[in-house]
Parts: C-alpha cells; sequence; structure tokens
C-alpha cells in the first residue's frame, strides 16, 4: 500500500522530450515507474528512450491508458497542459514546471477542481513510493520502502529528509512534495487525509516553511487526536527575518498567519512533535516506529 | 515588478478609471511649472514603496513658488533606501471621503479576491485588524471574472450602496486591468469621493507577477535599485538575493532548503550574510556568478555552498564552482556540501579541484561558522 502512484500507475510525460523531461523520464524509467507515453505535440509518432510520443494526451491515454500524468512543459504553456490532462481524463497529474504565472495557475487550478481530478504541484518535487514508482524529479538512489509518510512544500528540503530517514534505517510509504507556489494542487490536509487512510504509513512527517497556512490549516482540521497515527513537524525559515521574501512567491509573512511560530504552535497543539532539525525529524521518526536505531544518531 | 504611482495613474486614465490631473517634475521649476497649469497642487515623491506620507514625501502647494519649495525639499529625498528622483504634482482634491479598493490573489482560497472598504486611508491594515466586518471580499470566477450583480452585492455588503452606480464599472474596468497586466496587486487607496460627488483614483500601487513577464516585455515599471550597490548587482544578475546581516554567504538550491541552511548556520553560532537561491536546474554559469556575487560583498567572510541537487545536477553546480573559484583567485573560506542528482561525478570533479566536500548540512555549516571566525582558507 502507498498513495497516489504505485507499481500499477501508467505513466505520461508531457514535454518528455525536452531537456528536463527526457533527463527525468530516464531516471524515472530506471526507478521502474511504468512510463506508457510522452507528449510533445509535432512530434507525434516518433519514440525516446523506448517511449512511443504523441501529438496529444487524448491521444496518448486512448492507446495507452495512462492514468499519470507528469509535467515538464515550459512555464508559458504548462497551465494549458495541465488543462489539457485534466480534459482527456488523466486522474493524477503532477507538474513539475516552475514559474508559471499565478493567473494561469488560478485558471487551471478552477479547471482541475472541475474536472475532479487531483492535481499536484506546480513547482514541486514530484511524488516517489519507494521501490515502486516516482513521477518527477526527487533522486533515486536517496528512497528506501517502508512505512514513514512524508508531505513537504520546500522540493530540495524533502530530499535531505529522505536521505537521512534512509541512512538511518527507516523507510517511507510515499513521499510527496506539493510545491512551494502560492497558488497549488492538493495542499496539507488532502495529502495527510491519504496518509491517514493507508494502512502501510504508520508514522507521517510534514515539511512546511513561512508563508501562507497552509500548515494551521492542516492541523487544525486534520490532525488531533482522530488523525490516530504519530505526526512529526518541522518548519524551515524560523530566521528569516519579517518582510523579507525568499524566493518562493509563497515565502512571504502576512499577518500573524504564516510565521513560523504560528505554525510551529499550530502544529503542536494538534499533538504534533515539532523538530528543529532534520536529524532530530529522523530521530523521532525512527522512535515513532519503535525503531530508534543507532544509525539515527551517527 | 512594481509600478510608480504616475505610472499607475496613466493606465487608470487609459482604463477609464477617473484620476485627478497632473503632471511629472524632475526639478523644483518644472514643479512651479506643473502648479502654474493646475492650480494649486499635492506634490508627491513617486518611490516604489508605502509609507511616504509619514515620511514626509508629500506635500500641499498653493502656488508655484510652494510648489517649487515642496519639490526641492522632497527630491533628494531618500524614503526607505529609495532616492526620490521625481514628484508628480496633481490637482489638490477636496475629499470628503476616503474608501479603499484593492485586487491580489488569495493564496488560501486559490482565487484572485476584491476588497472593498468604506474605511480606506493609510489606516486600512487596521481596519482590517480590528474591524474585519468593515472589509467586503469577492473571489471572482477566474474564468468569467466578476459579474455586475456580484460587484454590487459587493457595494452593498461595504455599506457603500448609495455609491453603486459609479463603484459598480469602476471596480469591472479595475478587474479588468489587473488581468491584462497579471497583476499580482492593484490597489486604489484611497479611492476619494470628493466634494462635488465624484469618485477619484487619489492614489494606485501595481506589482506585476514576475513569472508573467514574459508576456510584458514592453512595460518598463519603477526602477527599483536601491542603495545596496549588492542587490542591485544581484537584481542584473537575476540571481533570487536578499541582503542579511551575518557574515556567511549562503548559495543553495531551493527555497526551503536555503531557509534551512540560514537556520542551521544560526544554530552553529554564525550569521548569514544573504539568502541566495540558484533555484531548479541551475547551470554552471549562474553558480560562477553567484559566487562571483558573494565574493564581491566586503560582508562575507566565509561562503556555504549547499545543493541537494533534484533537477540540479552535481556535476553543473561542481564546474560552476571550480570554475568561479579559480576565476576569482577566491581566498575567502569556502565550504561546499552537494549531494543527490549526478552527486558522485559533481564530489569527483570538486575532490580533483581541490575542494574536499563535507557529509552533510549541518557538518558544513559547523565548519564555515568555524573558519570565517578564525580566517582561515
Amino acid at each position: 500500500m502507498s498513495i497516489l502512484v504505485s507499481r500499477a500507475s501508467r505513466v505520461l510525460v508531457q514535454g518528455l522530450t525536452g531537456r528536463e523531461g527526457s533527463f527525468h523520464t530516464e531516471q524515472m524509467k530506471s526507478y521502474g515507474t511504468n512510463v506508457v507515453a510522452g507528449v510533445s505535440p509535432g512530434k507525434g509518432g516518433t519514440t525516446q528512450l523506448g517511449v512511443p510520443i504523441y501529438d496529444t494526451v487524448v491521444d496518448a491515454r486512448r492507446d495507452t491508458r495512462a492514468d499519470v500524468s507528469g509535467i515538464f512543459v515550459p512555464a508559458p504553456f504548462a497551465a494549458d497542459a495541465i488543462m489539457e490532462a485534466a480534459a482527456a481524463g488523466i486522474g493524477l497529474i503532477v507538474c513539475i514546471t516552475e514559474g508559471i504565472p499565478l493567473y494561469d495557475m488560478v485558471r487551471a487550478r478552477a479547471f482541475v477542481e472541475d474536472a475532479g481530478v487531483r492535481l499536484i504541484g506546480p513547482n514541486c518535487p514530484g511524488i516517489v513510493t519507494a521501490d515502486e514508482a516516482k513521477v518527477g524529479i526527487i533522486p533515486n538512489h536517496i528512497n528506501r520502502a517502508g512505512s514513514v509518510g512524508i508531505v513537504s512544500r520546500s522540493g530540495t528540503l524533502t530530499y535531505e529528509v529522505i536521505q537521512g530517514l534512509s541512512q538511518a534505517g527507516v523507510g517511507q510509504t510515499t513521499s510527496v512534495g506539493i510545491g512551494g507556489d502560492p497558488i497549488l494542487g492538493l495542499s496539507f490536509k488532502e495529502v495527510l487525509a491519504l496518509f491517514k487512510a493507508d494502512g502501510a504509513t504508520r508514522a507521517v512527517i510534514l515539511i512546511g516553511e513561512i508563508g501562507g497556512s497552509d500548515e494551521e490549516a492542516a492541523a487544525e482540521e486534520v490532525l488531533g487526536p482522530g488523525f490516530g497515527k504519530p505526526v512529526i513537524g518541522f518548519i524551515s525559515g524560523r530566521t528569516a527575518p519579517p518582510g523579507k521574501r525568499m524566493g518562493h512567491a509563497g515565502a512571504i509573512i502576512s499577518g500573524n498567519m504564516g510565521t513560523a511560530t504560528s505554525k510551529v504552535q499550530a502544529l503542536q497543539r494538534a499533538g504534533a512533535q515539532v523538530c528543529d532539525t532534520i536529524e532530530e525529524v529522523v530521530a523521532a521518526a525512527g522512535a515513532a516506529l519503535g525503531q530508534p536505531s543507532s544509525a539515527a544518531h551517527r | 515588478m512594481k509600478f510608480l504611482e504616475y505610472q499607475v495613474k496613466e493606465r487608470f486614465k487609459a482604463a477609464g478609471i477617473p484620476v485627478p490631473d497632473g503632471r511629472l517634475a524632475r526639478t523644483p521649476d518644472e514643479a512651479a511649472l506643473a502648479a502654474g497649469a493646475l492650480g494649486p497642487v499635492a506634490v508627491k515623491a513617486q518611490v516604489p514603496v508605502g509609507g511616504r506620507g509619514k515620511a514626509g514625501g508629500i506635500k500641499l502647494a498653493r502656488t508655484p513658488m510652494d510648489a517649487k519649495r515642496a519639490a526641492g525639499e522632497i527630491l533628494g529625498m531618500t524614503i526607505k533606501g529609495y532616492p526620490v528622483r521625481e514628484v508628480w504634482c496633481e490637482t489638490a482634491q477636496e475629499i470628503t471621503h476616503e474608501l479603499y479598493l484593492g485586487l491580489t490573489l488569495d493564496r488560501d482560497a486559490r482565487k484572485p479576491v476584491l476588497i472593498l472598504s468604506a474605511q480606506g486611508g493609510m489606516e486600512i491594515e487596521e481596519v482590517a485588524e480590528h474591524h474585519p466586518e468593515a472589509i467586503a471580499k469577492l473571489h471572482p470566477d477566474p474564468w468569467r471574472g466578476p459579474l455586475p450583480f456580484e460587484v454590487r452585492d459587493l457595494i452593498f455588503r461595504a455599506g457603500l450602496g448609495p455609491l453603486q452606480a459609479q463603484l459598480g464599472p469602476l471596480i469591472i474596468k479595475l478587474y479588468a486591468l489587473a488581468r491584462t497586466y497579471d497583476a499580482l496587486t492593484l490597489e486604489v487607496n484611497p479611492l476619494a469621493l470628493t466634494r462635488d460627488g465624484g469618485l477619484v483614483a487619489a492614489d494606485g500601487k501595481l506589482e506585476i507577477d514576475e513569472n508573467a513577464m514574459f508576456r510584458h516585455k514592453d512595460l518598463h515599471g519603477a526602477d527599483e535599485s536601491d542603495e545596496d550597490p549588492i542587490e542591485a548587482e544581484a537584481k542584473r544578475r537575476k540571481l533570487t538575493y536578499v541582503r542579511l546581516d551575518g557574515s556567511i554567504g549562503v548559495i543553495g538550491n531551493g527555497a526551503g532548503l536555503v531557509m534551512n541552511t540560514l537556520d542551521l548556520v544560526q544554530r552553529e553560532g554564525g550569521r548569514a550574510a544573504n539568502f541566495l537561491d540558484i533555484g531548479g536546474g541551475a547551470k554552471a554559469e549562474v553558480v560562477h556568478s553567484a559566487l562571483e556575487l558573494l565574493a564581491s560583498d566586503p560582508q562575507v567572510k566565509g561562503i556555504l555552498i549547499n545543493i541537494f541537487g533534484g533537477i540540479t545536477r552535481g556535476d553543473e553546480v561542481a564546474h560552476g564552482i571550480i570554475d568561479a573559484a579559480r576565476e576569482l583567485n577566491l581566498k575567502l573560506p569556502l565550504v561546499v556540501r552537494m549531494t543527490g542528482t549526478r552527486e558522485e561525478e559533481g564530489r569527483r570533479l570538486l575532490q580533483e579541484a581541490g575542494i574536499t566536500p563535507e557529509a552533510s548540512a549541518t557538518a558544513a555549516a559547523r565548519k564555515v561558522v568555524e573558519l570565517a571566525a578564525t580566517g582561515q582558507r
């Protein structure tokens, strides 16, 4: 068991023939992901990396029954690619692209909501279910199968946590990078609800950062006594000066919501254990699973 | 990209949103000429930040001589780091009431939001905090925009029913303008009710989504280069850089990881000199450019590069570091932590060039703080 993607997922890559698309498709395939098709308008009928390329998502889906799409399309065209996938009946869309105009995303987000489709991202590292399938750019070799679920707003910090856990002998079910943009598909709440329902996930790690109020909303609406699994939290940007922009359009402190303190307190109120460093997160996850391995304290 | 008040008002005027008559002046004499043509004027500093009124950047002038004197005082002022190079002289308004009208993106609702209040003016943030009931909001459908009946509802909820005939069309024009310019923020504050019963945009703010600049290549906004030469240079190099007050230069990939690196430096007893995110998929040239920028900062006593490659490749980053260190003849302590995609190639390249990568981010933070303190290489 796992969430969102598995060995059974039939993955389509939009923008497969581009620089990033082809590099990461190769990585996804070598991880064992069942990549069944690529879409690059104008290149239909060709083959790349042994994968058939189609002009449209509809064509690709008709021939291959793809049910998940990973998007590596350049920013000016990415929102359209998201909507093309949703309209074609893809059930889960993972958009890696960074820098999509926010009005484009606002429209695409409303479109996928109306279509009843799940969107992860944009500007995210994607999803990996350890030893089964990967859609996105999370490095292959750091993952290890086990029973911790990870959900994170940061890309690179997610890798940091996965690697730390794996080195300490603590494996993962699924790791989900939801992205750092202001306008996102799934947020912490929805992913946490999936982990709650997943029998194989025995503990969950939430990696948040300053800005927005998704961490607070998740703490209030999903976590708490009813969640039934240990939750370990981590918030980056604690020493960031208030009012300074830190790169992500999202990481802007506004009012009292969105500060590191507000997020830490909301998570603690909901019963989560909030850690100060990634090393502590790793040790806490090991302890929560009853495997306080010495490796966690290397 | 941000715009100055007069640049926003030009766009309001073109969109049919009423604004006072005004003229731009770069010298006191030009301000006197403007007042000669317009009558009593408000002389207003043109800077891309709020709070200029409190800083003395707005003065009323009855006569051309007054306007000349006021402009003489305001031009050359520095407001929140921005030197005042221009003043906007506009017809003084007889304002009886100040409203607030704005549009921004509501990240929690994942939609644009129109905001209207009968209690506009400088204290709007306090109003929002203490009297949230005085602020009316509308989340228009992003595909069709606000419909006239939705806008009327917004106006009545704000307690501005008597103005609906004027205000309704104005709000729809404002939304259209925001969409045309991919505005992250478009604000009229105050939206002034004048003695003759008209509505006029007495001030305006516009900030365009940087991600959408490819659609607006012909636009020129405010010169946002302030007096910090390193921040100005970072903007020219298109690097995501924020100046901080410590001595450890930090470069990393991904906002979350860089923020965490700042936190780690602080835990190890140091303080970061900056936030610098090279983003995803950075090429060697970007790394080179980032390193060159930090090396030019006299405040920096040591540099920490923290890379966890996903879409970013270790070998690309290593090439950038090695080339820059060689070319700049870098004398500062340089500590690198690199892992992730193509880490073996990256680490091998670094080692061949005599740079030993650290095993973890914590270890790297500890080492750079130590080296910077002792001035060792």
